[in-house]
């Protein structure tokens, strides 16, 4: 392994029920650098970042992080790996019974013995390099899915990881907050120097923050390069996805049986 | 062939059964193991024990209060036939202790805690919550699983305790105060009939053994719930009916151990 990659995919295959989600994928993070991995809706992305952390075991290949096959690791081990990672969810998961202070402040009182005072000025620095200190009273649900995603970010990042991913940030999100999240997830890769992975289907919001695209369709890699590489791709998915397009190598319908035998008409 | 689908589903029902108490049984031992955690910090336990134990105190006492009066109306009519009303105290008493404190408390707290920690880790899994504690390197059995499990263990006892002695005092009403039953009596015969170890200790295990049913029950059938509105229901609504089922089942093996041969 590269020591300049965090991250070093090499050969997956993951099958679920028979089923291959992911196959023969072959992808690098190298460290620092803000990637994406965009493909349509039920493509492996999702899966791709549980197999990352370690949350699912591949039927073949391996995911390497910091120098480790993830799979091969104990629990123990792996729980020290994931102390390293922070995962911000679709929809945030913040703990509901929980106040935005004590979400922010949950790793840290889990895998820290840093004293209540110290703990309570990094959550509120983490809550206000997300602009939301001042609702550090309120519970998870007094807020917006907006403030909600930024809350769960500052927590994602609460003790510094190296590798950050991040699962549809921008999913439901008004056009404020989507450019907000946006914002803060290329400001805080930036601050922390840290390997950031965003799984998104959001094409414009992304490109303008990533440094590299890696294209997935029916569980493999149709595409990659840069922002521009890509919005120049010649590829016809590339082209179809890129612009939104409905005729193009992906289907409007379902594979389904003959139409007018299913309307009982006559051939 | 219809007799060959039907065996079919006999099969697979039996082998799905037996797959879900493996599985609840690895959960348990799981829960056991993870539990010191909990005890580490137990201010995790007592927020638990407000959830389960303190939220249930009201329907409690209020079932306790009826029940006891039910049975102090009951017995009465009952004894009277046969004039023994003076021994209305012991059988209030012994009916509480021995079999409805623990077994109607039981009920109520499967219905009441046991749905409510269903609903809210099927729920919690649902949302991720539990797939990001584990992405933060937090056991969620150590961490959700196992604040509960204590907290029902413990809380349970205390809440058939609290059944019976409010159920006493509802007999009380309604054979003393009431119909007019002598006070002394009542009292006296109670204190001599009931046995500490033989009665009061024998109606806290079950207690304790029907606590710890309703709860692992009630935590697995929430961990495993499908991360569905669907699942969740599916879930609560089986928490229900398996516990109320598992209550009954154990109260006769309990029953015949403690005082079959007596």
């Amino acid at each position: 392994m590269s020591s300049s990659n965090l991250v070093e995919i090499s050969d997956l295959n993951f099958t679920y029920d028979k089923r291959p989600v992911l196959q023969g994928i072959n992808m690098v993070f190298p460290k620092g650098k803000l990637i994406a991995i965009m493909g349509l809706s039920g493509c492996g992305k999702t899966t791709l970042l549980r197999l990352i952390g370690g949350a699912l075991k591949p039927t073949k290949g391996y995911v390497k992080v910091d120098g480790q096959i993830i799979h091969e690791m104990d629990q123990e081990s792996l729980y020290g790996m994931r102390r390293k990672m922070g995962m911000l969810f679709q929809f945030g998961a913040l703990f509901t019974d929980m106040s935005v202070y004590d979400n922010v402040a949950f790793q840290m009182r889990e895998h820290t013995d840093l004293p209540e005072e110290l703990i309570r000025d990094l959550v509120l620095m983490k809550l206000h390099a997300v602009g939301l200190r001042g609702t550090h009273n309120l519970m998870p649900s007094e807020l917006s899915g907006g403030m909600a995603r930024r809350v769960a970010l500052a927590r994602t990042v609460a003790l510094d990881p190296m590798l950050i991913m991040y699962d549809e940030p921008f999913a439901g999100l008004d056009p404020i907050s989507l450019t907000v999240v946006g914002d803060l997830i290329r400001r805080l890769s930036g601050a922390l120097g840290a390997t950031s992975i965003v799984v998104t289907h959001d094409i414009q919001e992304s490109m303008k923050i990533v440094d590299y695209v890696y294209f997935m369709a029916n569980g493999v890699i149709v595409a990659e390069g840069t922002p521009d590489e890509i919005r120049a791709s010649d590829k016809d998915f590339v082209h179809q996805f890129v612009h939104g397009e409905m005729d193009g190598p992906v289907p409007f319908h379902y594979p389904g049986g003959n139409y007018r035998q299913d309307l009982n008409l006559q051939a | 062939m219809p007799a060959a689908k039907a065996i079919r589903g006999i099969g697979h029902s039996t082998i799905n059964a037996v797959w879900r108490i493996g599985m609840a049984t690895r959960f348990f031992f799981l829960t056991l193991m993870y539990s010191g955690s909990s005890f580490r910090r137990f201010h995790l336990i007592i927020k638990e024990l407000f959830a389960t134990g303190v939220m249930s105190l009201i329907i409690i006492i209020v079932a306790g209060m009826f029940v006891g009066m039910v049975l102090g109306l009951q017995g009465y009519e009952t004894l009277k036939r046969y004039g023994s009303e003076s021994a209305l105290g012991v059988m209030v008493a012994l009916g509480l202790v021995r079999e409805l404190g623990p077994v109607v408390a039981a009920l109520l707290f499967a219905s009441r805690a046991g749905s409510a920690m269903t609903a809210e880790i099927g729920l919690m899994k649902a949302t991720e919550q539990i797939s990001a504690m584990e992405m933060m390197a937090v056991h969620p059995i150590a961490r959700i699983v196992a604040p509960r499990f204590w907290a029902g263990i413990i809380s349970m006892p205390l809440l058939a305790a609290l059944f019976s002695a409010v159920g006493v005092f509802g007999g009380y009403f309604v054979g003393v105060v009431q119909i007019g039953v002598d006070e002394g009596s009542f009292w006296s015969q109670m204190q001599a009939a009931v046995d500490f170890e033989h009665d009061i200790l024998n109606g806290v295990i079950k207690s304790f053994v029907f606590g710890t049913a309703v709860t692992v029950i009630a935590l697995f059938e929430g961990y495993d719930a499908p991360p569905t509105a669907e699942g969740v229901s599916g879930a609560t609504t089986r928490t229900v009916v398996t516990s109320s089922l598992a209550i009954l089942m154990l109260d006769f093996i309990l029953t015949a151990m403690m005082f079959g041969g007596s």
